[in-house]
């Protein structure tokens, strides 16, 4: 009796809801067996080239996988070496899971986020007894984690202050944030990347031209910083008047009202919205490929490109990484979820 | 009379070409309780945020506590931190418990220990009859109750001079005495008080002299006694005819 009320209120609550429901069924009656048929029952998943050719079209080829993981999750790091990007990612990952656990939200962090960058770029680049790997060679998920981190650590607060510079009441400051955010934003980040990585070595001396890696991440900063300020400036416009009348009532100045008064009441109105240019800002980073950084999704197209045996499954390696990005975005999103329940007061 | 607290010396003020505050000449001695009334738009609220200077003035001369207020940004916070405001709509840092409302000035502006800032806070907050409240939020308040919080966030800076802008005129009727209650106390206890208020109860009780605005001007000013039973301008018998006259 209860299982029926539960269909008839959820399934078929009114003429809408039912046809609904029934255009799902069908959906799923027929594509369903269809495509589990492809991804399970006739799918090979060992790494056996030739029993995935005889598969092609009937059954998924997951031994491509298996084949080319390395490649595709370590790109052209050298291969003997791929414990060392394995490692640092592995710190990296615990150092962010961490960062992200309130118990952990101590004065601890700050060394912490030290010691575990300069571990992870010494083991990715190597020295003091490891072999020099440059960073062109440096590839796929470490990479992919390393950029967005970077990119949104550093793009963030930038756009905190550049959001308060466009609302300052000092003229000049204000012209220079809104000149930067509207030129910034008005491009698209590829032509950036482009110009990070081509142009601006034009204008240095020879030879005395930052890394490309160096210049792309500045670039990332300096792009997503734009965008975030925009979005903090929304925050920052619902507060209302009357608080910074209080807070300037009892004789707070403006970095401190900005501090403890707005910021944390515009930030929390935000959280949503800058989650989801976080999210945004580590699947772009798959934009690096065009100036020759193998990140997750350039490191998948080398691993399979570079063999033609294995050419052919490009779909389900294409499936795999997506699995792996939307591991990564879904646990923004879900941690986002938590951040807003920790700042909604009364 | 001895040092006025406060000096409005010939104040004028103008928005956007609007002359919102005409010539105005005031003094307020120290432990005086003014009642500033008027019509909507007639600058009282204007006049009593130049004090702190919420808002400021294009001409003349306004001293408070001893300190001329000008451009100068450290004279500025130092006014403000001796003049606490109550305000219409309460502004309580809406992410912050009631007790954290009351240690973040004394803790970031006035760098007292968070012990002695809490200890004080919870003392204030006695005064306000609201103690028990102390680890709630704002929003978790009634409108009565939050305001008398801000008026405890007010007083931990131990400020010579109170300033309230209409604090009633945002409760609910049944809010209301709560809030006067406590600032009938705190004018018993000597405090340099002005209030921009139509309640005319409280000005009676304990207003030292009712001052009443119209068009950006001080139209009259006179004790209570005198300005409710002997009101001499036409504005003035006008104005108290319609708020009192039901």
């Amino acid at each position: 009796m209860k299982k029926k009320s539960w269909i008839r209120k959820n399934l078929f609550a009114n003429a809408w809801s039912s046809l609904a429901t029934i255009v799902f069924a069908v959906l799923v009656v027929a594509y369903l067996p269809g495509l589990l048929n492809w991804m399970v029952v006739q799918a090979v998943f060992g790494p056996n080239v030739d029993a995935c050719q005889a598969a092609r079209g009937t059954g998924a080829c997951w031994g491509v996988i298996a084949e080319k993981w390395r490649l595709i999750v370590f790109g052209r790091y050298p291969h003997l070496e791929q414990w060392r990007p394995a490692l640092a990612t592995v710190l990296l990952l615990g150092l962010l899971f961490a960062s992200c656990v309130r118990k952990f939200w101590t004065l601890w962090l700050v060394p912490a986020w030290i010691v575990v960058w300069v571990v992870f770029f010494w083991l990715m680049h190597g020295g003091l007894g490891l072999s020099v790997v440059p960073t062109d060679q440096w590839g796929g998920l470490p990479l992919t984690i390393m950029l967005s981190t970077i990119a949104i650590a550093g793009a963030f607060p930038l756009s905190i202050f550049v959001a308060l510079g466009r609302r300052s009441k000092l003229p000049a400051i204000r012209t220079l944030c809104t000149v930067y955010i509207e030129l910034v934003r008005g491009v698209p980040l590829v032509s950036i990347l482009f110009m990070a990585s081509f142009l601006f070595p034009l204008f240095m001396p020879v030879g005395k031209s930052p890394d490309v890696l160096i210049r792309v991440i500045v670039g990332l900063i300096l792009f997503w910083a734009a965008y975030l300020a925009e979005t903090v400036r929304g925050g920052l416009q619902a507060i209302p008047k009357g608080q910074l009348e209080a807070a300037a009532s009892v004789g707070l100045g403006y970095w401190q009202t900005q501090r403890k008064v707005v910021l944390p009441q515009a930030l929390a109105i935000v959280v949503p919205a800058v989650v989801n240019t976080f999210i945004a800002i580590f699947k772009d980073t798959s934009l690096v490929t065009i100036v020759s950084l193998y990140e997750l999704t350039g490191a998948l197209s080398i691993a399979l490109n570079s063999d033609a045996n294995w050419r052919p499954f490009k779909i389900e390696g294409y499936l795999f990484i997506a699995a792996l990005y939307f591991t990564f975005c879904f646990a923004m999103s879900r941690y986002s979820l938590w951040v807003e329940k920790q700042v909604h007061h009364g | 009379m001895a040092e006025p607290i406060i000096l409005f010396e010939k104040v004028n003020k103008w928005f956007d070409g609007f002359h919102v505050l005409k010539d105005i000449d005031l003094q307020v001695a120290a432990g005086e309780r003014i009642v500033i009334c008027g019509p909507s738009g007639s600058g009282k609220s204007t006049l009593i945020r130049c004090v702190n200077r919420l808002e400021e003035h294009q001409e003349g001369r306004l001293v408070v506590d001893g300190v001329e207020l000008g451009d100068d940004v450290k004279a500025i916070e130092q006014v403000r931190r001796n003049v606490g405001m109550v305000f219409q709509q309460f502004n309580l840092f809406p992410h912050m418990t009631v007790l954290e409302n009351l240690t973040l000035a004394p803790v970031y502006v006035a760098r007292k220990p968070k012990a002695e800032a809490e200890a004080n806070a919870m003392k204030q907050l006695e005064r306000v009859r609201i103690a028990e409240q102390a680890h709630k939020y704002p929003l978790q308040l009634s409108g009565g109750q939050q305001q008398r919080v801000a008026i405890a966030r007010a007083l931990c800076l131990t400020p010579h001079i109170m300033l309230f802008d209409e604090p009633t005129s945002a409760l609910d009727p049944e809010m209301i005495n709560e809030v006067l209650e406590v600032m009938i106390e705190l004018a018993g206890q000597g405090m340099t008080m002005v209030c921009v208020t139509h309640e005319m109860g409280f000005a009676k009780a304990v207003a030292d002299r009712v001052i009443f605005m119209d068009a950006g001007q001080i139209v009259e000013q006179a004790p209570p006694e005198e300005f409710f039973s002997n009101p001499k301008s036409d504005r003035t018998k006008d104005f108290l005819s319609k708020i009192l006259g039901h």
